[in-house]
């Protein structure tokens, strides 16, 4: 299935989990010092300078070519769970998310995108085949973090295979194989 | 004779082939979990392969994540350098930062600050062993944080000898999907604190296709938590766990596990 961007909320809540899509239109970077800073921006009653409504956000931090103008070398996803606090926070704010990573969140965000959206896995350390995907970078904010923790705009193509982690519908598979990783350890541990 | 220019041209040389190719035994590991898999494991592992294609043929770096240089030198004793071997290693990695390009990722431990060029206090990481011979060899390991942020060590008592295989399980699996399964892991027993991390840290350099009986039963307990590439559930968690063990004081066992992504990188040049 192919996600565009601005995303409807409604194909979001159709998603389940396990179902793989594809992103076309645009995808913000955004890690952990860009989250602080949403947060504080929050804090302080102020405007961000990009749209998070209905957009994509993207837990990475590319390495980027300055020349005459910005070119993608490499940019696959960054260990979401870093992003577990900060992320309800910003849930509350938006009508309609996604949420691209890797490795999973936690219930508490599980939580938050409840009737709102979902959470999608990026192969993790892709990066060069998530660079082949990504057409363009539209814009840059925040360039003071420094290049992996800056907000990037990216132009995509078929960005994917994006496995949905978590649905809207309270659905995660990392709940469910963390339950079952859990269980086999019980059974290891009485063996080892 | 070895000259300065020849540990500088050599780092980077080292540098991009870490960051853009695999080594022929870690992309056979690899290709053995894709041929066995299934379901959402089985569409990872066939994104990586293919991610791995693409960045070795057009020479750019297989993950964002360049890593922070780790480097082990072996330094034949015959050999004489006119000149400072760290400072060259150093000149090295700045070049390979801006040429490949790797992504800036040294800072400063409690400002933050990002000196821009992968090096800064203690870094890069170089750990020099003199061998016989006239001969230098190094070896590079650009280091990920996703893995090496969910390594752990600890230091078991000697009655505890028992404990160590399940100590090495329990972290694998509070790593779950964050450190991009499926991994190496390298494991130091023995030694010091901080020689047990060494260690740990050096086993991920060996073969991967090579393991005893001990590493294999470790391999197979891993395994069987079911974590599989990605962390979305599958048989291979891990790929290959590598040990070396060092003599350890009579009162002590530390046990250190070092976590690394599939992107198991490194690379290898020998000057002479």
């Amino acid at each position: 299935m192919l996600l565009q961007t601005p995303l409807k909320k409604e194909d979001l809540l159709k998603l389940e989990v396990g179902d793989a899509v594809y992103i076309s239109g645009e995808i913000i970077t955004a890690r952990d010092a860009a989250h602080m800073r949403i947060l504080e921006f929050f804090e302080r009653g102020e405007e961000i300078p990009f749209e998070l409504n209905c957009s994509v956000i993207y837990h990475c931090g590319p390495i980027i070519k300055k020349n005459h103008e910005f070119k993608v070398i490499s940019a696959g996803p960054t260990t979401s769970a870093r992003m577990n606090p900060m992320t309800p926070k910003i849930l509350e704010k938006v009508d309609c998310l996604a949420i691209v990573g890797k490795g999973g969140m936690s219930d508490e965000v599980v939580e938050a995108l409840k009737g709102k959206g979902v959470y999608l896995a990026y192969p993790g350390g892709a990066g060069a085949l998530a660079a082949k995907a990504i057409k363009k970078v539209r814009a840059v904010y925040w360039e003071d973090l420094g290049m992996p923790e800056a907000v990037w705009v990216f132009e995509v193509e078929n960005f994917g295979p994006c496995i949905v982690g978590i649905d809207a519908k309270g659905n995660s598979i990392y709940k469910k194989v963390e339950k079952v990783v859990e269980e086999n350890f019980k059974k290891l541990k009485s063996r080892l | 004779m070895v000259s300065r220019e020849d540990v500088v041209e050599g780092v980077k040389k080292i540098l991009l082939e870490a960051e853009t190719k695999l080594s022929d035994d870690v992309i056979e590991a690899i290709r053995r979990a894709y041929e066995e898999e299934e379901g959402y494991a089985k569409k990872i592992l066939k994104a990586i392969l293919e991610n791995v294609e693409y960045s070795s043929k057009n020479k750019i770096p297989m993950c964002q994540d360049t890593g922070i240089p780790v480097f082990f030198v072996e330094l034949g004793r015959e050999l004489s350098l006119d000149f400072n071997l760290y400072d060259a290693i150093r000149e090295g990695v700045v070049e390979a930062t801006k040429e490949i390009p790797l992504r800036p990722n040294a800072v400063h431990p409690i400002t933050r600050k990002n000196s821009g060029d992968n090096t800064g206090m203690h870094m890069p990481l170089i750990s020099v062993e003199i061998v016989e011979g006239d001969r230098m060899k190094i070896a590079v390991m650009p280091k990920g944080a996703g893995s090496e942020n969910v390594s752990a060590l600890k230091m078991l008592l000697p009655s505890q000898v028992n404990e160590i295989k399940k100590f090495v399980v329990e972290v694998v699996k509070n790593a779950g999907g964050k450190p991009c399964p499926p991994i190496f892991i390298g494991v130091g027993i023995g030694s010091t604190f901080d020689g047990a991390a060494k260690l740990a840290k050096k086993a991920l350099l060996r073969n991967v296709t090579e393991m005893n009986e001990f590493e294999l039963e470790i391999l197979n307990a891993v395994n069987e938590l079911g974590i599989g590439a990605g962390g979305l559930g599958g048989k291979y968690t891990a790929l290959a766990v590598l040990v070396e063990m060092g003599h350890c004081h009579t009162a002590s066992l530390p046990v250190a596990v070092n976590i690394q992504c599939w992107a198991n990188r490194r690379a290898w040049v020998e000057l002479r």
